[in-house]
Formats: C-alpha cells, structure tokens, sequence
C-alpha cells in the first residue's frame, strides 16, 4: 500500500481557472439572471418582480413570431446548407493539385466578417444597381427585397448559403477523405451501386463530422444577427426580425432589461435544449 | 472457377516510366492453376498488393493481358470478374448487421433472397458467426470484423479466385493462428483458388501449396515449400526464406567446381558459368553444413543455443558462415572441419541458380 497525502490545499491550483471562468461566464450569466428577476426605472434603482418578464416573454405575440420565423430560417437553411454541402464535397476530386484549389476557393466565404458580408449582399441584390437585383427583375420578376418580404427572406437565405455551406463542405470533405481506398475497393467488388457506396459507406462514415455540422449550423443560425441586421435590418416590417435582432430591439431600443434579460435566458435554453436533442438523435445509435 | 493466366504484365504507377525501377511489377507470366492454395510472399515494397490489385481489376495493368480461362479480362471491372478479396484491415459496412453485411455481395446481384439465407447461414456456420448474425457489425471485435470480410469473400459460391491482402495482421497473435488454419480448412470446404498475400514466411509455408516469391516486381520462384527450402533459384528466395538465411560464398569455377579461397568444394553436377557472369556465389542453407574431421577449416565464433537446437557462426577468412546443428552434435572449442551436403550445394551465378 503506498500512503497517499491529502492535501486540501490543492484545491488552490485550480482557482486561476475558476477565476477565469467566473468573469467570462458566471459573473456575466448571473448578471442576466438579476436583470430577468427586476424591474427598473433607471437611477439604480431596482424592484424584485419574480418570474413576471417570464410570464410576459412567453406569452408575447411578438415573441411567439421571432421564434417562428427562427426556427422557420433555422430549418430552412439547414435542409438546404447539409444536403448541399455533402454534395459539394462529393463533387471535390480526392487528390492531385486541384484539391487546395478547391479547398481555398470553399474556405474564402468563411474568412469574410459577417457585416461585411451582410454590406456585400445588401448592395449585390439592390433591384436597380445591383448585380443579382437587376439580374432577377431581368429576368420578370418583381424583386425588391427591401419592401417585399418573400424577396427579403430569398436573399437572406441565399446570402446565408452563400457564407456558410463551405463550412458544411470542408467538414464532410474530411470525412470523406478520412475513409480508407480498401472500402471502396470492397464496394466494388462486393458489386455495390454508387448509391450503394453513399449509402452504407460514405454517409456512416461522415456521420461524426455531420453531427458537429449540423449542431454548428444550428447554434450559429438560430443565433444569426449581424447579417440580416445589414441586409434588411429586419424588415420590411418585421418580417426577418429573427430572436437576436428581436433581442437587440428590446435591450437597447425599448431599454427593457428585465423583458430582455428573462429572454435572453429563454432563448439560451431553446437553443440549449434543441443543441442536445440534435446531438441526441444524431448519436443514438453510436453505444448499444 | 478458372484458370488464371498473366500473361506478359508490367505495371508502373508514373506515366511515363523510364528506368527499370519505375516499374512495380516488371513483367510477368504467372499461371495459377485452379483450386490451388497459393501465398504470395515478398517483403513490403515488392509488388504484392500491385499484383493481387491487377487480378481483381482494381488496377489496369500498363502491359500485357489478364486471362480467366482463355477469357481475356483485362478491360472487365472488378464486379463483373466474380473474384473476392479481403484486405489487410477489415472492411465492414458499420451501420448493416452482421447478416446484411455477409448477404450484400449476394444481394448485389440479384440473388434471392431465399437462397442469400441459406447461404448467409452456411458461411456463419463456417466462420463461427452463428450466434452473432444479428448484432450490428460495428460492435464487433477486430478479429470479429475480420471474419465478415472473409465471410463476404466466400459467401458467393460462383468466384474464380479469392484473394487475401496480408487479412491476418490486425489480429490477436493467439488469433492469428485459429483464424490461418480456418482458412485452410476453408480451402478444402469451398475448393475456390486462394490468393493469399503475406510477407510472413511461416503464414506462406503453413498456408500454401505452392508458394510464389517477389522480389522487386519480379516473381523469383513458384515452388513447393520443399522446393523453396532446398533448392531456392534465387538467392534472395534463399536468404527470405529459412532462419537463419542461406549461407553465401563468394567462388570461382576451377575445371567445373566451385572453388572457396581455393577450397574446392563438391555439387552433384559439373558447372559451367555463362560468359560475362560478375558474381559467382556457392550457396547452403545452415542445416546441411556439419563438422568433420576435414573438410573447409574454420575458426568458432560463436555459438547460439536456441532451445532444440544450436546456431554456430564459424569464420573462414573473415567469412563467416552460419551452421544449425542439433543439440546432440558436438561443436568444437575453437577450430575445425566443415562438411557441406553435396546435393544441396547449389551454384549462383548473378543472384540465379546454375543447374
């Protein structure tokens, strides 16, 4: 038996860690947490008011519509940004010089700062000037996306394909490069179809890198912000006045702390929740 | 089944090839008779796996043709060759079951789905997979994996040729050896050609009749394990095979004689070296050298005792030469006499064998 020293003292290694991790994330949370529980009316002056912003928040019309069309965006580029992405890199050739090629060209969209990326796509679809504006009312249609919402949400949505599919595409890409020649030399001589080879060789493969994809393009496009802030700033209307910009709004136009500390912290849980019933699901069949 | 002529191969990886090392295989004409238990052995680099990727289409050789039967298959995919192949790590279709992954191949090709049962459970049966059928295939061990590729090998019953890329050096040691003689018993079951690719001796000679030797994109020698061992036509055959190798000297012909720093040295047939030859080596493998009261005087220099038997390192004029003598035969202090077996003193002349 070798006699092993208790040292409480130890403890004390790890405070510059708790430290840290307090006034990044605790103090700030906490903070949120006091805001959502009160009610000011400025001079520092504060009233404890329980779980009404809650309350209020939850059964809020304009909330209930933010959320919608969130998760309407959410849904939609995510049915549109994975199935593309996995195609894409499907497409990629798998060796030879025009591999980094591809690869820088696919990493270039993500290097742009997303206001930018927001101004670039904001003067790419004016109707009159515009490149794509003018292309798509070239073409018959009646495009504005400043004051028709069908064309606010098309532009936003392509917009953020545009930026963020290569994301999808470079993961799966490493998936897909990360599976030995031997299963598709077995693949063949087994007689299997390309469908096949995607099927049962490819997909399971690229499962892991999807997960992380897909919880990815959750979390950053439920979180979305900058860009339509740039491009429509949430109009016409509020017609993609999506949770963060809602937020905003409350926050720092209206001033409202406690409305938009208590949803702060319920939009936290939302995407907290679904970020793990994603996982979840995804995962499931990993451990019997 | 068939019959399966190279004929006249060469393959080369680069484009353009230009020196004789360009090329991987370098040109070859093998015929593997059917049903027959075939190892490939060469150590790694020396154009296996180029070889056995030929004969089931992977690869289109740069050169000469492939033929199944008198069929020329050398432009004819993969899927359309009926052939099998395992490789060196096992391939299994992770998210199918154990039954799906053995009944693929056969499903693949439209076979019912009644007879793909029937055939599914005899090659479990075979390959102790019974119990497992049902578990997903990803839960298994490696060994476990392992069976499902070779299962998948040999669960059509119509293949020409099944071929082995090195399948055992994933596996457990003690594994190992269960799963070499399953696949010999295998061979006497299905009664398919087996291709079995290895760079481990014993796992050729175990598993093969006829063992062929590679040697930098060349085949050396098709022979018997007997064969091999005694009469290797290589020198690289001679010193690949056996352990400790074939012992080389350095001789010069003298009216038809081997002769070793002027020791003559006695073979079965007179020899005569072709013109022009620049090396000319006398070879013997260490069990057929002995001491004797005369002979070739050398100087002990060390002695290995490895259990059922001796290795001793005798020097004759800084050459030293290996002997495995059994436990019982003496070994002389310091100096004595070697004797070496007549009929397996071979001759090379530029690494080939004179007869």
């Amino acid at each position: 038996m070798i006699d092993k020293t208790t040292n409480q003292r130890a403890w004390f290694l790890v405070l510059p860690v708790v430290v840290l991790v307090a006034f990044n994330a605790l103090i700030p949370l906490m903070t949120v947490v006091n805001y959502s529980v009160q009610e000011t009316f400025g001079n520092n002056v504060f009233f404890f008011e329980g779980v009404k912003w809650f309350e209020q928040i939850l059964h809020s019309e304009r909330f209930h519509d933010s959320l919608l069309r969130q998760i309407t965006f959410t849904g939609i580029i995510l049915l549109i940004e994975i199935p593309l992405g996995v195609a894409i890199a499907l497409a990629m050739p798998k060796r030879g010089p025009w591999v980094s090629v591809c690869l820088v060209l696919m990493a270039l969209p993500l290097l742009i700062p997303w206001n930018v990326v927001g101004a670039m796509w904001n003067i790419f679809a004016l109707p009159d000037i515009g490149l794509l504006g003018r292309m798509i009312n070239g073409m018959g249609f009646d495009y504005n996306f400043t004051q028709r919402p069908l064309a606010a949400w098309f532009t936003t949505i392509l917009m953020d394909v545009w930026h963020w599919t290569s994301l999808v595409v470079l993961l799966a890409y490493a998936g897909l490069s990360a599976i030995p020649d031997a299963y598709y030399q077995a693949a063949r001589i087994d007689g299997a179809s390309s469908w096949s080879v995607f099927r049962y060789i490819q997909l399971p493969k690229m499962k892991r890198v999807l997960t992380i994809a897909v919880l990815l393009r959750f979390m950053d496009s439920f979180m979305i912000y900058t860009e339509p802030f740039v491009l429509t700033g949430g109009g016409p209307g509020n017609s993609t006045t999506f949770l963060s910009i809602d937020l905003v709004k409350i926050a720092l136009g209206q001033f409202d702390l406690g409305p938009a500390a208590a949803m702060s912290l319920i939009y936290f849980l939302i995407i907290l929740v679904l970020s793990w019933i994603f996982y979840t699901l995804m995962m499931r069949n990993e451990e019997q | 089944m068939a019959k399966i002529t190279l004929d006249k191969i060469r393959h080369s990886y680069l484009e353009q090839p230009e020196s004789p090392a360009d090329w991987a295989l370098k040109q070859l004409n093998v015929v593997w008779s059917d049903s027959g238990a075939y190892a490939l052995l060469g150590p790694s680099g020396c154009g296996k796996t180029t070889l056995l990727n030929v004969i089931s289409g992977l690869l289109r050789p740069s050169a000469g043709r492939v033929l199944f039967d008198e069929r020329d298959v050398t432009d004819i995919p993969s899927d359309k060759r009926d052939i099998a192949q395992v490789f060196q790590f096992p391939v299994v279709y992770d998210t199918m079951s154990v039954y799906d992954n053995l009944a693929f191949p056969l499903r693949n090709r439209k076979v019912p789905e009644r007879q793909v049962k029937q055939r599914v459970h005899e090659i479990a049966r075979m390959l102790d997979l019974e119990d497992l059928l049902h578990n997903r295939a990803a839960h298994l061990t490696a060994d476990g994996k392992q069976k499902i590729s070779l299962g998948r090998g040999l669960v059509r019953s119509d293949v020409n040729v099944i071929m082995f890329d090195e399948p055992l050096t994933v596996i457990d040691p003690h594994l190992k050896w269960q799963l070499r003689s399953k696949l010999k018993q295998l061979h006497q079951e299905v009664g398919a050609t087996m291709i079995y690719v290895t760079h481990d001796q014993t796992e050729a000679l175990t598993f093969a009749d006829q063992v062929v030797v590679m040697h930098d994109g060349e085949v050396v020698q098709i022979g018997t394990p007997v064969e091999l061992f005694e009469k290797p036509s290589h020198t690289f055959v001679g010193h690949f095979i056996g352990s400790p190798g074939m012992n080389l000297l350095p001789c010069e012909i003298e009216n038809g004689l081997p002769s070793f720093f002027g020791h003559r040295l006695e073979t079965v047939r007179a020899v005569k070296p072709p013109a022009g030859a620049s090396r000319i080596e006398i070879g013997i493998r260490p069990e057929f050298i002995r001491f004797a009261d005369q002979g070739l005087p050398v100087e002990v220099v060390k002695v290995n005792d490895v259990g059922r038997y001796r290795i001793v390192e005798v020097a004759h004029q800084a050459h030293l030469i290996k002997l495995v003598l059994p436990e019982q035969l003496p070994v002389p202090e310091r100096s004595g006499w070697l004797a070496f077996e007549r009929d397996k003193t071979n001759v090379y002349v530029d690494g080939w064998i004179v007869t």
